[in-house]
């Protein structure tokens, strides 16, 4: 199956001893000339090759973003080389490869930066550590900012809060424009203008896709749940990374939203052409990409004439919505003030259990006992909810109140310090698989230790990335991919819709006498 | 990297998909599937046939659950599930019976 290693797990995490290079021949596929020119990025003759004028261009490129973004320039100039991080990426646990310490991987894109940008590096060059900008170079930093998934679990150990995400943008970026841009981002974001989304699911097949499930949760429950598509005049327009309408188990998440909607008596659509909330214009570090894709969904509202957006189960594309989405496609004072703009799911499903307005059985999940994996880009870099940490409260209030059985996991491995799944920021691609396993070691070791210690069955995620990457990589570590289950999953379970188990299901009402949920 | 079938060269991507959906046969996919120490059966071909007929109606493979309803319907509620697909491809369903079934890979966070 694979042509590596898996990590071990162990009772508890070792810091490994360094390999130099272990990783060095890890890169993903290159942007074809025609993914580059969809893109609007420029590209060599051959697939990857660089730019004429290509050192120039970046050199350019980098005094431009030092300029526009302060945080930039503060990271290249702050770090004292403490050590603080070394320790602290999953991908530099996973590899033991020392380019994997957020220090290292910021120094690549550093080195360079000391070299043009200050006084010390242009005429002491050796003493600064800078280093001419050199094809090598270029090679490097493409492996290596793309073994960082710009979770910023680093930046959580910096004491200056230096940000290696930031830095793996602004080097992405920089890349792309000199003709390495990475295939997987590149090729699937031009997907979400030409047809609403990053699989490329038309119009005709999503329409179908949830005509099904509507048959499915019918066929279990004997109640009517509708999945509305493009419904102009609904209340909330539900915004949900594509893959909860194509794979397993986000699937289950996406009826379990239906279900709750369902059960609060709110009129809801999904929009064919914002069919998607990943944003991997972040990924790529591409500020106009991220507009371009923020600005769709405001669009759609605004056709759709809706009042609310709600985000589905989806982790970087909420960091854009609860940072951005203003900045990017704001103002949107046309939407209803009186909720949050935008809402996150789980605090609807969350104000829904508060007022007791749901039907819950626990005991439809006692077959499991509960984990949480916090996702990276809910827990450190926005909020669910309005209480500081309530990221972290909300998603496991939510599953105690539908699961009986609930565990966490070892203290540093949560919340703010929870470690990335190993597969997000734009490395969920097959070509990265070794990187993926590997950088899902710390996780993986956890889990381990829980399922061990006290009998966990499952783990629960708010995050497409996650729940992709933990389907794949769980078996490299001795468990099953079902392992895996959305939080809307569990409540999906619990959930008893009015009229369920009833015989003529069809003559009931759809939940009209619910009253607005907040 | 061009794949050889019946002395004929076809295009494929890095991983091995076919560059062009037109140029399909059904000896691609044998060929394919050899070539991962997999002997397609009667089985396998049913949802080979089954994606290829999706595809061209919806331009897209078909979600997991569509594809296991349709499984279920056609062969019995037993084999409506992805257990029994990853049984059949064990690579994933949706990205190794696409490959044998000349369909681009499904892309995103799936």
């Amino acid at each position: 199956m694979a042509d590596f290693e898996t990590p071990q797990t162990r009772e508890f995490p070792i810091i490994p001893t360094i390999v130099e290079g272990a990783m060095s021949h890890s890169a993903p596929f290159l942007a074809s000339e025609e993914f580059q020119t969809d893109m609007g990025f420029p590209s060599g003759e051959e697939t990857g090759q660089l730019i004429d004028g290509w050192k120039e261009k970046f050199l350019e490129l980098l005094k431009d973003k030092l300029g526009k973004y302060r945080s930039l320039q503060v990271f290249m100039d702050t770090c004292v080389k403490c050590g603080a991080c070394t320790d602290k990426c999953h991908y530099f646990i996973g590899t033991a490869d020392p380019k994997n310490m957020p220090v290292a991987r910021q120094d690549l894109l550093r080195k360079i930066y000391r070299r043009y940008f200050t006084w010390a590096g242009r005429v002491f060059p050796k003493l600064v550590g800078a280093i001419d900008l050199t094809e090598e170079v270029i090679d490097e930093m493409y492996s290596y900012y793309h073994q960082c998934s710009e979770c910023r679990r680093c930046a959580v150990f910096c004491p200056f809060g230096i940000d290696t995400a930031e830095v793996t943008m602004a080097a992405r970026d920089i890349l792309s424009m000199v003709g390495k841009g990475q295939k997987y981002s590149n090729q699937i974001i031009p997907k979400i203008f030409k047809i609403g989304n990053n699989l490329g699911l038309p119009e005709p097949a999503l329409a179908d896709t949830l005509e099904g499930l509507e048959e499915e949760i019918e066929e279990e429950t004997g109640v009517k749940v509708r999945m509305p598509l493009d419904e102009k005049g609904a209340d909330i327009l539900l915004v949900t990374p594509s893959a909860d309408f194509f794979a397993e188990p986000h699937v289950d998440g996406l009826m379990g939203y239906a279900k709750v909607f369902h059960a609060a008596g709110v009129s809801w659509t999904i929009s064919s052409k914002a069919s998607e909330a990943a944003n991997f214009g972040l990924f790529i570090g591409s500020y106009e990409q991220m507009r371009k894709i923020s600005l769709r969904i405001r669009d759609e509202a605004k056709r759709l004439g809706v009042k609310r957006i709600i985000f589905g189960e989806c982790g970087h594309a909420w960091r854009v919505a609860y940072n951005h989405l203003n900045t990017l496609a704001g103002p949107w004072d046309f939407l209803d003030q009186n909720y949050p703009i935008p809402q996150h799911i789980l605090e609807f499903t969350k104000d829904c259990l508060d007022r007791g307005i749901l039907n819950i059985d626990k005991s439809e999940n006692d077959h499991m006992t509960l984990t949480f994996h916090d996702s990276c880009n809910i827990a450190r870099a926005s909020r669910i909810g309005e209480e500081p940490g309530s990221q972290f409260t909300i998603p496991r209030e939510v599953i105690k109140a539908v699961c009986n059985n609930y565990v966490d996991m070892a203290p540093e491995t949560i919340h703010d310090a929870t470690f990335c799944c190993g597969g997000g920021g734009g490395l969920l691609t097959d070509d990265l698989m070794e990187i993926r396993v590997k950088g899902a070691q710390p996780r993986m070791e956890a889990l381990t230790n829980v399922v061990k210690d006290s009998g966990v069955t499952h783990m629960a995620a708010i995050c497409a990335i996650c729940k992709s990457q933990f389907t794949k990589v769980l078996p490299y570590y001795g468990m099953t991919m079902d392992q895996i289950v959305s939080v809307h999953q569990l409540v999906s379970s619990a959930i008893i819709l009015e009229g369920q188990g009833e015989d003529n299901s069809d003559e009931l009402e759809n939940g009209d006498e619910t009253e607005e949920a907040a | 990297m061009p794949i050889e079938v019946n002395g004929k060269s076809f295009e494929t991507d890095e991983e091995g998909y076919l560059a062009n959906l037109n140029e399909w046969e059904p000896d691609i996919a044998t060929a394919m599937a050899a070539a991962e120490d997999c002997d397609l059966t009667d089985e396998h071909w049913d949802i080979i046939n089954f994606l290829r007929e999706y595809y061209e109606e919806y331009q897209i493979a078909p979600a997991v659950r569509v594809l296991t309803k349709a499984v279920g319907k056609r062969l019995g509620k037993e084999k409506g599930n992805s257990k029994y697909l990853y049984e059949l491809f064990p690579y994933g369903p949706g990205k190794q019976a696409c490959k044998y079934a000349g369909l681009p890979k499904p892309t995103g966070c799936v």
